[in-house]
């Protein structure tokens, strides 16, 4: 499963993955804006913009092949739109679309990968994010694992009952979907009983996240610059 | 001796009518560990919700002295601490060591003692290694041991769990029970497993029904209804059935 294997990189050692995570969420800010204020994405521009995630994803020893492959998840989407900006004529603009999807992404993934999603999620808190919305990514995230099982152990059910390779018909899909949704809902109420019985009262409290070292911001300034300059020499 | 726990005549309907509880009496007294047992749908776990406000029926209940309504909740879940039958329900915080100090937080300490409290209550149960894990990648066992963990943080005077070896294997289990039984604390065990109830518990009762209807110790109540483990009558390789 896609959120399993980021989380396993995410839980791995390097000095990427050692750093700040709001340091890496500013550069990542920062990569994002300079990307999305870029007017034409030509080859040697992509290159530029793609070389700080190459060298990221380095030195953070995440396997190469396998990052390129999951960052293609944004290519149906931008790729569609692309060719309606080609078959307008504007081919400059759809290069520039799906260059930037993809490297878009591709930063994204990169920071993921490299924090795990509790530091990531704290970083988002400590730099102002709503701590509501927080909460809802977070329980998202936690139960996701739960619910991806849940559905598995159904699939799986379905299986031993003689349901063909696993297809579902329309009918049996949605009925399979609403069970699982009524497990959910149970699991909710379940979480809920569990947050009241240690004195939840409609607030959750954490525990103190990390702070920033010489290193972090070393880095931080590192990362500016090389995207400055990257967005300069671009101009 | 003044008893940790009382309940008098309690009862309890779900929403749609279904009756639940039908008039509970129960004492537990400090140091005494007191299996439920029964079958399922009795009204054991139903009964020990009420002990901390999860549900609210008829009747008399207190906990430490304290008389179980709204006013009391706060307290009242200081000292009695739930270990629900499905771990997943209970470790909801993104890593152990969050999960652990979530009732310290609640209970108004500092993120710095919260975090002293969790760690010592992850060493209580030989978890402090998995700290900075995601419970979702713990075993059914480390988990249980973290949910117990989470509860323990809290220093409870009263530690209920619900089915504790639900998807544990034996080895798990009798590491539980082994862990249970240094713990100080008093115990209610909800279980179906005689010889976990045997290994940890002075006492127990019988649910039938929403009502308790027998008190005595693990062995005599288990013969008394039949709930003793061996699978009888044993089948032979030729199919002959040995009466």
């Amino acid at each position: 499963m896609h959120h399993v294997v980021l989380e396993s990189w995410s839980r791995q050692n390097s000095a990427l993955h050692a750093r700040d995570p709001r340091v890496k969420i500013v550069l990542l800010a920062a990569y994002l804006a300079a990307l999305g204020t870029a007017a034409r994405m030509p080859a040697l521009t992509t290159l530029c913009y793609a070389a700080p995630l190459a060298a990221a994803a380095g030195m953070a020893r995440l396997p190469a092949r396998a990052l390129l492959l999951r960052t293609a998840v944004v290519l149906p989407f931008s790729a569609t739109f692309a060719a309606f900006s080609m078959m307008a004529g504007d081919a400059g603009r759809g290069e520039a679309l799906l260059a930037k999807s993809y490297l878009s992404a591709a930063a994204v993934l990169v920071v993921t990968a490299t924090t795990p999603l509790p530091k990531l999620l704290w970083g988002f808190e400590a730099l102002g994010f709503p701590r509501f919305l927080i909460l809802v990514v977070q329980f998202l995230y936690r139960y996701l694992f739960v619910i991806s099982g849940q559905a598995q152990h159904m699939r799986l059910a379905a299986r031993c009952r003689g349901s063909a390779s696993g297809r579902l018909g329309f009918r049996r899909a949605a009925g399979a979907i609403a069970v699982l949704f009524a497990r959910s809902y149970a699991r909710a109420e379940g979480i809920h009983d569990a947050m009241l019985a240690r004195g939840a009262a409609g607030q959750i409290r954490l525990l103190a996240g990390a702070r920033a070292g010489g290193r972090d911001f070393a880095f931080l300034a590192f990362g500016i610059a090389v995207i400055a300059a990257v967005r300069i020499w671009s101009l | 001796m003044e008893p940790l726990i009382e309940v008098r005549g309690l009862r309890f309907r779900y929403e749609d009518g279904t009756p639940a509880l039908e008039g509970v009496d129960f004492r537990l007294l400090p140091g005494e560990t007191v299996a439920l047992l029964g079958a399922n749908g009795s009204g054991k776990t139903t009964f020990v919700h009420h002990l901390n406000g999860l549900l609210t029926g008829e009747g008399f209940l207190s906990v430490c002295g304290l008389q179980v309504e709204k006013k009391n909740l706060p307290e009242i879940r200081r000292k009695i601490g739930l270990v629900f039958q499905d771990s997943d329900e209970q470790l909801f915080m993104p890593s152990v060591l969050e999960d652990v100090a979530f009732g310290p937080l609640n209970l108004g300490l500092t993120p710095e003692q919260a975090e002293a409290e969790a760690k010592k209550a992850l060493a209580e149960v030989g978890m402090e290694h998995a700290a900075a894990r995601a419970p979702y990648h713990l075993s059914a066992g480390e988990k249980k041991r973290v949910a117990l963990a989470g509860i323990l943080a809290m220093r409870p005077a009263i530690l209920v769990l619900d089915e504790p070896t639900t998807f544990l294997d034996p080895p798990a289990q009798r590491d539980l029970a082994n862990l249970l039984r240094r713990l100080p604390q008093a115990k209610i065990v909800v279980t179906h497993h005689i010889g976990f109830a045997r290994a940890l518990a002075s006492r127990a009762v019988f649910f039938e029904k929403g009502r308790i209807v027998r008190e005595g110790g693990v062995d005599e109540i288990a013969r008394e209804f039949g709930w003793n483990p061996e699978f009888s009558p044993r089948v032979p390789a030729d199919g002959r059935r040995e009466d």
